[in-house]
């Protein structure tokens, strides 16, 4: 595992008396796509929240190119290269999409970045005031990518680049969060539920995104409850219950494990009692088993 | 040794005994507020008019009519139950679907409109109230028990119990207690939520009532200016705590009456405030579940303090703001002094009001201790000038005092969200008008500075209304433009993700209380240089120059314009600060048409007039 530029281990946190996230190892290599499943409740987005930061973990260690990153603080995190996403989304309302694109900018922003103890706060406001050509050039030069970035979103941001993001579809903020999250030139990228409450085209033109992205060569953490998309996507599955990983492998392994038919349906009687068919079976047949097409489990519970 | 033994010597078991019956009514004040801020998630800022009205009331029936005082206590808790009843009605359910910190404004609207009435009706000078309660005191060991302790104890234990009663014996008590743990549930399950939140503000404005007659008759007179006071003692009761919880709420008030009474015994009374807002800075910080809550308790999610509505920005076209500027360039010309000087006057809030519509508007803290960086501003260049610096040297050292000692004072509040925010900047604000009172050494104390000297700029002397107009338009346009430019830089879009969403723009690399800093380092410059100049041209301020009123009418102005927008923040300032001097009807009863307007304005244009920024 020399190769992993993220790893994880032994990551707990408890809530009073109960452990959501209880001993999880982790780890990602570069240019890897990995996927966590599990039903609600499982502690997969409490997990991503200790990773990036979002929480503090009462126990284990986070590493990121070899260097300790863990309980960094949320910003510190963003600057070395952790961006996210957030499972019920998060843009900045009143913000224009451009706008939003642009904070995803801040951490590489020379201009927001006086290193100079004491007169840095003055330095930074002076800049802002007296906008020197470096200062406006940057700016430009980092618009100038915001639009790029928008415009791998094809018709779906572009036209609307200056409005605020208030005033967007539910799908349309979420492919502005994804947009944030590149601009920040991530070294990970952790995706929580990017498809959530989206229909079948809008998931399938998501997935068609992520894929490219995967293409490009980033390295990708996703929480995902779409079986379809997950098993597509994947280089490795890892499942959760009950705060444990329960299984972990290729997405074919994970998905015909009976540990995990068990912790989405609740007793192994109904998928698991027949392992051996299940190598001839199309991934479909365990999703057609769940509530809702393509999905397992998914209630629509908030699982923060 | 001897001090040791001095302190001993001290009547603790008198202190203790005050502190209890003192701490009593406060508990009678706090278990309104946390009554109110179960059902409603919301700190109501007009429980303190509610205990002046109660105060009233039994002033009325006690010396007016002459009742008898068991008489009397049913008549108080009756009226102002009604009066606490009304206020949900008028002003607070149709706030309904607002965001949650607007019924909080709302309640500050009311607060002003309440005291105004009872000074109108009942002029604003302190009067005695007595109720015949026999004069014996029992000996206790080394202290003494009176008959008004006695009485006064028993009425808040018996209000406590008749509480008690109806929370846990009655129907409408359960429903009272379901819809505080959860509205929408309570709601579903049939509950009839409106008639809830009215109940609970009928009962805390009873208990408020109540406890304004008490203190009437502990100190013998009743003070028509002590409403924020009380309230503010009510809500470090709660804060203590725990906010909603209700038997907390009387533990928080028995506790901060001992540690007044034990403070004044060791420091004296002029202290006497000042040990409430330290108590409650202090648990605001490192306790802000109360002092009886277990353990450390996830951080509920924000209660968004943001009162930036989802609507667009007026922009006014480039020409208009032009002729506005031209019109205002010339307008001393006209040759109305009155005129020129009010406007002066206005222009001053107007730079006050830039500074409040940054911090507030743009970061989302919304404030209601901005008078302080007024006030540090005015002090330090008062205080510099008197001692031969010259003036514009002080009006700069003024702004950058402001912006340092502002920032430093505010750090701690950062971490503090929504409603919280208000509440710590509004404990800031009062410590640092009670260290100006207290700090006779440095600032003269009660008596204020005088003598400060005029407007001047290098040896120019700008003593004459024209030229002071000249300068001081000069100066909010100055910084009215460079707000706009720091607005358009990349720290205009970071303040702004840091009010919209903290968590995701500290995930996405903004150093939140960083960014928070400089807001406030600006805004505090421009307070700053607005309190300097106002020091100069007033040639007197003191502790009371600045007040709280005054944090609430620039707050007010940066509403009525549209919170987080530059033109607006100048024009709420002018029309806020102008208007009433301009019909004499309306200055004498300002503090009503300032309420008014903050309640009107949140009912029905929350965004402002210019919409927020």
């Amino acid at each position: 595992m020399s190769d992993a530029i993220l790893t994880a281990t032994g990551i707990t946190r408890r809530f009073g008396g109960i452990t959501a996230v209880d001993g999880v190892d982790l780890h990602v290599a570069e240019g890897e796509f990995l996927s966590v499943i599990g039903p609600n409740g499982a502690g997969k987005t409490t997990l991503f929240n200790l990773i990036s930061g979002q929480d503090r973990m009462d126990g284990g260690k986070v590493t990121l190119e070899g260097r300790d990153i863990t309980n960094l603080s949320p910003h510190k995190m963003a600057e070395i290269g952790v961006a996210r996403t957030f499972q019920h989304g998060r843009v900045f309302g009143n913000l224009t999409v451009m706008d939003n694109v642009l904070i995803g900018c801040h951490v590489r922003l020379k201009a927001a970045r006086s290193r100079v103890p004491v007169i840095g706060p003055v330095l930074e406001l002076g800049k802002a005031l007296i906008q020197p050509r470096a200062v406006r050039e940057e700016e430009e030069a980092m618009r100038e990518e915001a639009r790029a970035i928008i415009a791998t979103f094809g018709e779906r941001l572009a036209p609307r680049i200056d409005n605020p993001t208030y005033s967007l579809s539910y799908a349309n903020r979420r492919r502005v969060e994804i947009a944030r999250a590149l601009a920040l030139h991530p070294r990970i990228l952790i995706l929580d539920e990017p498809t959530a409450g989206m229909n079948e085209s809008e998931t399938a033109e998501m997935q068609e995104i992520i894929a490219g992205l995967k293409a490009s060569g980033r390295t990708i953490l996703l929480i995902e409850h779409k079986l379809n998309m997950v098993m597509q996507l994947s280089d490795r599955v890892m499942a959760m219950d009950d705060g444990k990983v329960i299984s972990h492998g290729t997405p074919t392994e994970v998905r015909n494990d009976p540990k995990v038919i068990e912790a989405y349906l609740g007793h192994s009687s109904i998928g698991g009692a027949r392992p051996a068919a299940r190598d001839s079976a199309e991934p479909q047949e365990i999703i057609t088993v769940g509530p809702a097409q393509g999905r397992i489990g998914r209630t629509g519970g908030a699982e923060a | 040794m001897e001090s040791l033994s001095s302190l001993m010597a001290m009547p603790w078991l008198d202190y203790s005994i005050s502190g209890l019956v003192i701490g009593s009514i406060y508990a009678l004040m706090a278990v309104g507020l946390a009554l109110i801020f179960g059902v409603a998630n919301l700190i109501n800022f007009a429980h303190g008019a509610v205990f002046t009205v109660g105060a009233y009331i039994g002033w009325t029936c006690l010396v007016g009519i002459g009742l008898p005082l068991g008489v009397t206590i049913v008549v108080v808790a009756a009226v102002s139950g009604a009066a606490g009843a009304l206020i949900e009605w008028l002003a607070i359910r149709p706030l309904n679907r607002q965001s949650r910190i607007a019924p909080l404004l709302a309640t500050i609207g009311v607060a002003l409109v309440l005291d105004q009435i009872i000074h109108i009706v009942f002029s604003p000078t302190p009067r005695a109230l007595s109720a015949n309660i026999p004069d014996w005191r029992l000996q206790i060991g080394n202290g003494t028990i009176g008959a008004i302790d006695i009485t006064i104890a028993l009425t808040a234990i018996l209000s406590a119990a008749a509480l008690y009663a109806f929370l846990f014996r009655t129907k409408l008590g359960m429903a009272v207690r379901a819809t505080a743990q959860d509205d929408d549930a309570a709601k579903q399950m049939g509950v009839n939520i409106n008639a809830v939140n009215m109940t609970v503000f009928g009962i805390a404005g009873a208990l408020g009532g109540i406890a304004g007659l008490l203190v009437g008759l502990y100190y013998n007179s009743i003070d028509p200016n002590a409403s924020f006071q009380m309230m503010l003692k009510g809500m470090v009761a709660i804060v203590i705590g725990g906010m909603a919880n209700v038997p907390g709420a009387i533990g928080g008030g028995l506790i901060l009456g001992l540690i007044e009474s034990w403070g004044i015994g060791l420091f004296g009374a002029s202290y006497r405030n000042l040990f409430a807002f330290v108590v409650l800075l202090v648990m605001l910080l490192f306790r802000p579940n109360g002092i009886f809550s277990r353990g450390k308790e996830r951080p509920a999610e924000p209660m968004t303090g943001t009162f930036v509505t989802q609507t667009k920005a007026v922009t006014l076209p480039k020409p208009l703001i032009w002729v506005l500027i031209g019109i205002a360039v010339i307008l001393p010309m006209a040759n109305m002094p009155y005129i020129t000087q009010v406007m002066t006057n206005a222009y001053l809030y107007g730079l006050a009001a830039l500074a409040l519509t940054l911090v507030s508007g743009t970061v989302g803290l919304v404030s209601i201790g901005h008078a302080a960086l007024v006030a540090i501003g005015a002090y330090a260049s008062a205080l510099l000038t008197t001692k031969g610096l010259p003036v514009s040297l002080g009006i700069v050292i003024g702004g950058a005092a402001a912006a340092l000692l502002g920032t430093a004072l505010a750090y701690p509040a950062f971490r503090l969200r929504g409603h919280y925010v208000a509440i710590g900047t509004l404990a800031l604000g009062e410590i640092v008008s009670l260290v100006i009172l207290n700090w006779e050494g440095v600032t003269n104390g009660a008596l204020g500075v005088f003598a400060i000297p005029p407007l001047e700029i290098f040896g120019f002397p700008l003593y004459g209304t024209k030229a002071s107009y000249w300068f001081v338009l000069a100066l909010m346009l100055l910084m009215a433009g460079l707000q706009v430019r720091l607005l358009k830089s990349h720290l205009g879009r970071t303040w702004k993700a840091i009010r919209e969403d903290t968590v995701a723009a500290e995930t996405y690399g903004v150093a939140s209380n960083y960014y928070k800093g400089l807001a406030f380092g600006f805004a505090g410059f421009t307070a700053g240089i607005a309190g300097a100049v106002t020091a100069h041209q007033w040639s007197f301020i003191n502790y009371d120059s600045f007040n709280l009123l005054f944090s609430v009418l620039i707050l007010t102005m940066a509403i009525l314009g549209g919170l987080g927008n530059v033109s607006g923040a100048i024009l709420g300032a002018i029309l806020v600060a102008a208007l009433p001097e301009m019909f004499r009807t309306l200055a004498e009863y300002r503090m009503l048409f300032y309420g008014a307007a903050l309640i009107i304005l949140i009912r029905f244009r929350p965004q402002g007039l210019l919409g927020s920024g």
